[in-house]
């Protein structure tokens, strides 16, 4: 195996061996979506009326209209987490292990996003298989061709907060980014209801949440879960990941970005 | 050829000006003691020769490898051990160095190989199998220190790595890296505060307000145990 796979390989399992001793991570992030899906669903299932709008062929409840934002809510969740634990390593020292390695940074960088994704999709299959005990079911194979989407947004959330964490320069002022970060990111997304909904109340609304590369990260899981691509959510999440990851390295770069900065 | 030569470095955060000129080499089996007091500018220097931070002047080379133009040659060149400890607490020890191998491209084999080897040679070889959370700090130290090794660098760098320990495993640390220079012929820059981690033959540089104030053999700097004296002496004179 090439030097750069095995630090691949090498950061791959340690992300997934830590994953594998911290259970209260790996349940925090199932119990916030299940809330929103056992309770906030069933309680809107009345509610709202949704019409049959691609990729569902048929009227479906709530519960099956609000799973793709779900999921794409954990990995939101653990790509903020992710960054959150980068200004940690960063203040604590591990991370400049990794950036001393000699590897391009680049490369390290990517390995360490990838290894936050992977951490996402165990999550999200353990979200799936508990909503699919409760009934909440999807086609059988759309639960293995969501996988290269779930990849696709995953890297792309990954990338955001790899930015966030270039740009943070104490861990205490992370929370409040992720405040701003995530609440507006998914409020104002198609994660809770879709875009013609949207339109409805607020014309602006709806175009700002045609905006947000969070919809096409959950349209593309939509799309993927019932066998379908959506090629639009998946130019958007692309460039955005693109956009994202090149402004990452711009900040981890040693001559310019948070580097230099003394931290006090 | 020298192990590590740093010539004309200078280095800014913003307006402060955090390192001035600075210049200096450490040869193969030379134990050099880095002294300055708390901002006298060491950790920055750490963070410039591991390549955390690029210098905008100066040169830093690494076993004749040019940092800025070859950083992965020169960094696959040298062992570094931060002053924060860096371990995964709670991986193995094996685990911890078997990551840090794979980080500098090591196979599985070579990796476990080498585990053996270092921890052998840190006379922590019992521990393999322990989580570093249940080491005591002086064992986490020596951990450290053996990752440190496993990719067999030529230069290693300490930052303060005595800091927070005991009189009995700082002394302990202080003469296994001695015994790395003498006996593997191991280029080690050895930043610290505490004067009596130096011995005489030692060679030391004092670095004070981001300049080195005197550098030299430490028993040429000052009288027999009167480093310290000198040292305080000579970074208030200069406050």
């Amino acid at each position: 195996m090439r030097p750069a796979l095995r630090a691949m390989t090498a950061i791959l399992t340690r992300e997934a061996l830590r994953f594998v001793t911290q259970r209260e991570r790996f349940l925090a992030a199932l119990v916030r979506p299940l809330i929103w899906l056992l309770v906030f669903a069933a309680g809107f299932r009345a509610a709202l009326g949704l019409s049959i709008t691609p990729p569902y062929q048929t009227y479906i409840t709530y519960e099956i209209y609000i799973l793709p934002g779900l999921v794409a809510m954990i990995q939101l969740f653990n790509a903020m987490q992710s960054a959150l634990s980068l200004v940690y390593d960063r203040e604590m020292g591990s991370m400049r292990l990794l950036l001393t390695a000699p590897m391009p940074r680049w490369w390290l960088l990517f390995c360490k996003l990838l290894a936050g994704v992977l951490v996402s999709i165990l999550q999200v299959y353990g979200f799936l298989a508990i909503a699919w005990a409760f009934g909440i079911r999807l086609p059988p194979l759309g639960y293995l061709a969501v996988l290269p989407a779930l990849l696709v947004s995953g890297l792309m959330l990954g990338a955001v907060g790899l930015f966030l964490a270039s740009t943070i320069r104490q861990l205490e002022n992370f929370a409040g980014v992720m405040n701003f970060v995530i609440f507006p990111v998914f409020f104002l997304s198609t994660a809770l209801y879709p875009l013609w909904r949207m339109a409805e109340s607020s014309r602006l609304l709806r175009d700002i949440c045609a905006w947000n590369p969070f919809t096409h990260a959950v349209e593309l899981i939509r799309f993927a879960l019932y066998l379908r691509l959506n090629p639009e959510s998946l130019g958007w999440v692309a460039l955005t990941f693109a956009l994202f990851l090149a402004l990452a390295l711009w900040g981890f770069d040693p001559a310019r970005g948070i580097m230099t900065r003394k931290t006090r | 050829m020298n192990a590590l030569e740093v010539l004309d470095l200078s280095f800014r955060y913003g307006r402060k000006e955090a390192l001035k000129g600075v210049s200096f080499h450490v040869g193969a089996g030379e134990f050099c003691a880095l002294l300055g007091p708390n901002g006298a500018g060491k950790s920055t220097l750490f963070a410039l020769l591991t390549r955390l931070f690029v210098a905008r002047q100066g040169r830093i080379s690494v076993m004749g490898q040019d940092l800025q133009a070859h950083p992965r040659t020169a960094l696959a060149r040298m062992g570094v051990v931060f002053q924060q400890m860096t371990l995964d607490l709670d991986l193995s020890v094996a685990r911890n160095l078997a990551y840090f191998g794979a980080l500098h491209g090591l196979s599985a084999r070579q990796s476990a190989m080498r585990a053996t080897e270092v921890l052998e040679r840190l006379d922590m070889a019992e521990r393999a199998r322990e989580r570093a959370r249940d080491l005591n700090g002086g064992h986490r130290r020596r951990l450290e220190i053996a990752r440190a090794l496993m990719h067999r660098p030529r230069l290693l760098l300490l930052d303060e790595p005595t800091v927070g320990l005991d009189a009995r495993s700082r002394a302990a640390i202080t003469a296994h890296v001695h015994a790395l220079a003498r006996e593997d012929g191991l280029a080690v820059l050895w930043a610290t505060h505490l004067v009596d981690e130096v011995a005489p033959h030692d060679s030391a540089i004092i670095l004070h307000q981001g300049a080195i104030l005197q550098s030299g053999r430490a028993d040429a700097l000052a009288p027999p145990g009167g480093l310290g004296a000198h040292f305080l002496a000579l970074t208030e004179e200069t406050a």
